[in-house]
């Protein structure tokens, strides 16, 4: 049996972590979840959705990850257990309720956070360690390192939120997120609980019936003091752990998958004698009097943490107020550049620093200089494989009528773009039409300034771009600004029916709930029209309207805030619903000039759809049978028409 | 279905995305797990959804948890959906003593269509292969997943290469049994005889 809801507690499974989040959660009697999705943590509210009509409790895909956090903690109020996961940009988003829940406390029922940190933005537009806010907001913080911990730490969160009647933080970083580990199951609660908001004042212990930021000034005292509480939990969580020599030579301080790479370079350097790892799992608040035995250890401490140095830092604040008591010790890490400030760690990183450290030579397996260099050189015959839209991708059409008309109006026109698949608009998959990116809903956000320039001789037209998932997300404040303060720009809103980077979650716009239930349309058409914009609505794959469409939006001198929605459902989700293709197509090598043509192979070149291949022999473009999608856009683009379309 | 060769036994497998590579390595992990391993799986992959490199690293361990990517120069055997896919992984993560399982068919990359870069000769590929590895078996893959009338099939003919080669300590039944989890009728019947069409192909010289 597979499946997160299994109900054979001692049983093993191979989870993923995100799914051994959702198991944890399940095992601490989850009532209530809300997220919005963001690699890498998007499979945890994936896996609870799709059991949640099942097991009977609450499960959305919110508007965004502010909304998420603040549902789940009013369920909290009531009393029910709930959940909210969101990637590092999420913690951004919702950190001003954050802040505020820090003051009110959350409820009876326990909240639980999850961060899922990027480190080397593998799918983010920034790399960010969301461990601060917790420092910050006086909240507790876990660091699972296995799909087992991940679970077992999760279900114990909901206890310490609890505890401390805060919002207890799980930090996840993508190689936890999305490895497989086996993971043995835990029991699920089989009583059910009643939500109640508490209606009796109570003097004494005001939070319990009302959760009000103020005043303050008692309120961010009793923060503080509630943090405390958890300290001598945490001291003796079986979560932290020492392995290695009483008195070692090396002392590594780690956390989360750091802890695995940390054991196993030790390992590989046969240094299980002279180095020994000391794992925190509780990462805040530090459970001072066991770092403080471990600090007694020796006077070399390396620290291996993903992104900044947090746990570096708080260790050495710690030992600063030791230091009376401690020897020496030469502290190395992040800071002493021993370890990058930037990017993910792996085991060679920390075989390589220790090796250095304790001055031994470490080698990867077998391979010597004479193998390294012979391999390398044959290696060279590897092509790169470049990161591209998909065959198929409404943007392409999107984009490739944004600069046609761009270039026709002459004007140095240029977009201002936003977060999802469309982001590819900054490399050559989208022609390079995307010139700012930022965070969700910037892109108009942007917009919104560079077209009140007029006072400034600022003429260029100004073109924002966001999905539909974003458009819900964070840009209807922006467009509502816009109108009011009568800004001029062209938002363009491709509508593909999904949220597609992340997996293809529903949105408000898709008439789906997370549960895979009917759900109400929130028409943003509708919507536009109603904030008083001039809103246009165009088919991507039709670039001769949408060319024209953009060109006439740029003429409408002091239109404002204008909307032009490109809608055409995402390929992906088109093909595996319909299973066939619109088109049959081919290149008909009568009318393909090859590179006689003049058009220096323009459609494999710069249209660059991966569905279009050169034949080497006959010189001739072709179509790739295995992945064109059938979309029949490229006959538009070839100046000799012999990219030929055929009804399938 | 013999003991691993060692501890830990790391296996990748590889291809460009959408090709099942991941498909294939949850079903190995899933095998593993209910033999009793501590596995894990992890996948790599870039932003695209489609055609970049991917690859998933398994670690297969009799009582340990092992961090989710193999070291440099630690991958004891490759397993791809796409030849050059394979010395791409060699380079990166292989030693003298690494094992290759490939699928011959080649999936170009954009940048080899547009000129900016070369396909290599398939025979200096599977030369680099050989010279570099201990041992590097080329499996015509798609070709065989096509006579079973559907690409689709090309992962579960690599996996029963995989078997048939006889290095992961898994045998038929213990496949049989995670397909049987997943595909249910006639398709359980048709990634059953994939996965023997694989175990046959590997095991011919």
């Amino acid at each position: 049996m597979e499946g997160i809801d299994v109900d054979a507690p001692g049983t093993t499974q191979l989870l993923m972590g995100n799914e051994a989040i959702a198991r944890g959660a399940l095992e601490a009697g989850l009532g209530f979840t809300a997220q919005y999705p963001g690699t890498p943590s998007s499979e945890i509210l994936s896996a609870l959705a799709a059991v949640a009509k099942k097991m009977n409790f609450h499960a959305e895909w919110s508007v965004n990850e502010i909304v998420a956090v603040e549902a789940a903690a009013g369920a909290s109020f009531a009393g029910i257990p709930a959940l909210s996961a969101m990637k590092q940009n999420g913690v951004n988003v919702a950190s001003d309720f954050l802040v505020n829940l820090g003051m009110t406390g959350s409820g009876s029922g326990g909240l639980v956070l999850v961060t899922g940190d990027d480190p080397s933005a593998i799918s983010s537009s920034n790399e960010e360690d969301s461990r601060w806010i917790c420092k910050w907001m006086d909240m507790p913080l876990l660091e699972p390192s296995t799909a087992q911990e991940a679970k077992d730490m999760t279900r114990w969160a909901f206890e310490v939120s609890r505890i401390v009647e805060n919002a207890c933080f799980v930090r996840e970083t993508t190689r936890l997120a999305h490895t497989r580990g086996k993971v043995v199951l835990g029991d699920l609660p089989k009583e059910r609980k009643t939500a109640y908001f508490p209606d009796v004042w109570n003097m004494c212990n005001p939070t319990k019936s009302q959760f009000t930021s103020g005043p303050f000034g008692i309120l961010h005292h009793k923060l503080h003091e509630r943090l405390k509480k958890i300290v001598p939990v945490f001291e003796d969580s079986e979560f932290n752990e020492y392995v290695g020599p009483e008195k070692p030579e090396l002392l590594v301080i780690t956390s989360g998958v750091c802890s695995l790479y940390c054991m196993e370079a030790v390992t590989l350097l046969g240094a299980e004698d002279r180095i020994g790892v000391f794992k925190l799992g509780t990462t805040w608040p530090l459970p001072e009097k066991l770092l403080r035995t471990q600090l007694e250890r020796t006077q070399t401490i390396l620290f291996a943490e993903e992104i900044d140095a947090f746990t570096e830092g708080n260790v050495m604040e710690l030992a600063a107020s030791l230091w009376a008591d401690l020897k020496p010790i030469t502290f190395l890490g992040k800071r002493s550049g021993h370890i990058p400030s930037w990017g993910a760690v792996s085991t060679d990183m920390m075989a390589t620093t220790m090796a250095g450290i304790l001055n031994v030579e470490y080698s990867s397996a077998g391979r010597t200089a004479a193998y390294d260099e012979g391999l390398s050189t044959a290696a060279k015959m590897v092509p790169p494989r470049a990161i591209n839209l998909c065959p198929g991708c409404p943007h392409r059409g999107t984009y490739w009528s944004i600069k046609n008309a761009l270039t026709i109006d002459g004007r140095h026109g240029l977009v201002a773009g936003d977060i999802g698949c469309y982001s590819l608009g900054f490399i050559g998959a989208g022609f390079f039409q995307e010139r700012t990116m930022h965070c969700m809903g910037a892109g108009i956000g942007v917009a919104n300034g560079l077209g009140n320039l007029r006072e400034f001789g600022f003429d260029q037209p100004v073109l924002a771009l966001a999905g539909d998932s974003t458009f819900y997300h964070a840009c209807i404040p922006a467009m509502v600004n816009g109108v009011y303060n009568r800004s001029n720009f062209i938002f363009v809103i491709v509508d593909n029916s999904a949220t597609a980077m992340t997996g293809f979650q529903p949105h408000p716009g898709v008439g789906r709930a997370a549960t895979g239930e009917p759900a109400p349309i929130v028409d943003m058409e509708a919507l536009c029209r109603a904030l008083g914009a001039r809103v246009e609505v165009c088919d991507p794959f039709d670039i001769e309207r949408t060319t024209s469409m953009l060109l006439s939006l740029m003429a409408d001198e002091g239109g404002g805030a204008r909307v032009l929605i490109m809608r055409r459902i995402c390929e992906l989700v088109r093909a595996r619903r319909d299973k066939s293709r619109p088109y049959t197509m081919r290149v008909n090598p009568d009318l393909c000039a090859g590179d006689a043509c003049g058009c220096n192979r323009l459609c494999i070149r710069l249209f660059g759809c991966p569905g279009l291949i050169w034949d080497q022999e006959t010189g001739r473009a072709q179509i790739d049978e295995a992945i064109c999608t059938g979309c029949g856009l490229c006959a538009d683009i070839c100046p000799q028409k012999a990219i030929e379309r055929e009804a399938a | 279905m013999k003991e691993p060769a060692k501890e830990p036994l790391n296996l990748i497998i590889g291809g460009v995305g959408g090709q099942g590579n991941v498909l294939m390595s949850l079903l190995v992990g899933r095998a593993l797990v209910a033999r009793g391993y501590v596995a894990s799986v992890g996948d790599t992959y870039g932003v695209s959804q489609r055609g970049g490199p991917v690859a998933s690293h398994i670690r297969i361990s009799k009582d340990r948890s092992y961090g989710p990517l193999i070291p440099r120069g630690h991958a004891d055997i490759i397993v791809t959906l796409e030849p050059v896919e394979a010395l791409r992984l060699l380079a990166e993560l292989g030693n003298p003593g690494t094992m290759i399982i490939a699928n011959s068919r080649p999936v170009y990359p954009p940048d080899v269509s547009s000129g900016k870069a070369t396909y290599p000769e398939l025979k200096d590929l599977f030369g680099a292969l050989g010279e570099y590895s201990a041992k590097s078996t080329l499996v015509h893959a798609t070709e065989a997943a096509l006579e079973l009338g559907d690409p689709i099939y090309t992962n579960i003919i690599m996996l029963g290469a995989l078997l048939g080669a006889d290095v992961v300590p898994l045998d038929r039944e213990a496949m049989v049994e995670v397909l049987a989890d997943r595909f249910k009728g006639p398709a359980l019947e048709r990634n059953k005889v994939a996965l023997d069409k694989g175990f046959d192909l590997v095991q011919q010289p």
